[in-house]
């Protein structure tokens, strides 16, 4: 006959795997969520980071993310170019981008800019992303998403150019 | 020696009829019944999949990881096959995940990808468990396969809760998790049967794919014939 499910050898052995395997993984998860990885590792400026870093946002790749500012776009047809402001609650960057932004832009709508600061004191963005927030809303009555809205959305997958 | 994954065999497939009907009734009120998003218009309809198959995937990953808890506590063959098989239906939805997550950013945010907290620590996720499954087909020795893959998962599954966390924590492109309160009650509905209908889709395909594991194991734990030299 063959052996049980398990010789208590074997079970010594993986058991002794298991709590290394237990410490090497709280040890890892302790190292990024107490390390300060999520102090380090930034995925964007806000407004206000970009004036605090001073000579540092010059001339390096920077992202910048934040709320389009109400009555801060101009060129929205493309024709002159795209420019707008991006604030949060204590500062705000003036921003141009050339090319056409994806259809969700729209003023109060959080974005995130990909380019450089210019010592002209505008950001020149090169990669224009509009990002959603958690909220799903049915759209009011009387206010329903019309057609035109709709193939204007489908267009917006061609975004903007690299 | 017998690695027993198939006490109900007739139950995987009734949780698959299941899991079929709900993800046809949820992805119809989807598609048809509740109304677009005010904002993202027929676009915000791929959240109906999208978020049930993130929650379902990560749900995946915490099978694989108590299964390798209970083998290496155990040492209970049948807990193998079952972590192997969480660990492909996980990495199978990790991957539908990440291509659902594209379709949606590039109408919203204007782009397929970006290096965003929750995107990256997602994409390690599936890159960890997928690199566990390719152990599992290195090493023909069926317990230092077991073993080796068992400590890997449990280190891996360290990622589960930092992409959970990664909105929170770092800023990020993709947005914060949405509760009840941030989302309108017409998308409810769809919302949840498609989250079942997943978890019972992948509740079927881990069982199934566990009794194909189990067969597999059983041939390579039967003992040399006696007699014979190895």
């Amino acid at each position: 006959m063959t052996e049980p499910t398990a010789s208590d050898a074997m079970r010594r052995k993986t058991r002794r795997f298991m709590i290394a395997a237990f410490a090497a993984a709280i040890a890892a998860f302790l190292v990024i969520a107490y390390g300060g990885i999520s102090k380090n590792l930034v995925y964007y400026w806000t407004p206000t980071d970009l004036h605090a870093a001073g000579n540092k946002a010059y001339g390096a790749t920077i992202r910048l993310g934040g709320m389009v500012a109400p009555h801060s776009v101009k060129g929205r047809n493309g024709v002159s170019g795209l420019e707008f402001d991006v604030k949060d609650a204590t500062g705000i960057v003036h921003v141009k981008s050339s090319g056409v932004p994806p259809q969700m832009f729209r003023e109060n709508i959080g974005v995130v800019v990909e380019g450089t600061m210019t010592r002209s004191g505008y950001f020149q963005c090169n990669r224009l992303m509009v990002s959603h927030n958690n909220e799903y809303r049915a759209p009011k009555a009387g206010h329903a998403v019309n057609k035109e809205e709709l193939q204007k959305l489908m267009k917006s997958t061609e975004g903007l150019k690299d | 020696m017998r690695v027993d994954n198939n006490r109900f065999p007739r139950l995987p497939w009734i949780i698959l009829g299941l899991g079929i009907l709900f993800l046809a009734i949820g992805s119809y009120i989807g598609l048809f019944v509740a109304p677009p998003e005010a904002l993202m218009g027929q676009v915000q309809r791929i959240m109906y999949v999208h978020v049930p198959t993130a929650w379902n995937a990560l749900l995946a990953m915490t099978f694989a990881f108590v299964c390798a808890v209970i083998f290496l506590f155990k040492s209970d063959w049948k807990w193998d096959a079952r972590m192997e098989a969480a660990i492909e239906v996980g990495v199978v939805l990790a991957f539908l995940l990440c291509c659902q997550g594209a379709i949606w950013a590039k109408p919203t945010w204007g782009v397929w990808w970006d290096w965003d907290p929750r995107l990256t620590t997602t994409a390690v996720l599936l890159f960890a468990f997928l690199g566990i499954l390719a152990l599992r087909k290195f090493v023909d020795d069926p317990a230092r396969r077991a073993i080796w893959s068992a400590v890997a998962t449990i280190i891996a599954y360290v990622d589960v809760p930092i992409v959970y966390y990664s909105v929170r924590w770092w800023n990020s492109l993709h947005q914060l998790q949405s509760s009840p309160s941030t989302v309108s009650r017409q998308f409810w509905l769809p919302l949840r049967m498609n989250a079942f209908g997943i978890l019972f889709l992948m509740t079927a395909f881990i069982m199934l794919r566990a009794r194909v594991a189990s067969m597999r194991l059983e041939q390579e734990l039967v003992p040399p014939p006696v007699g014979e030299s190895v």
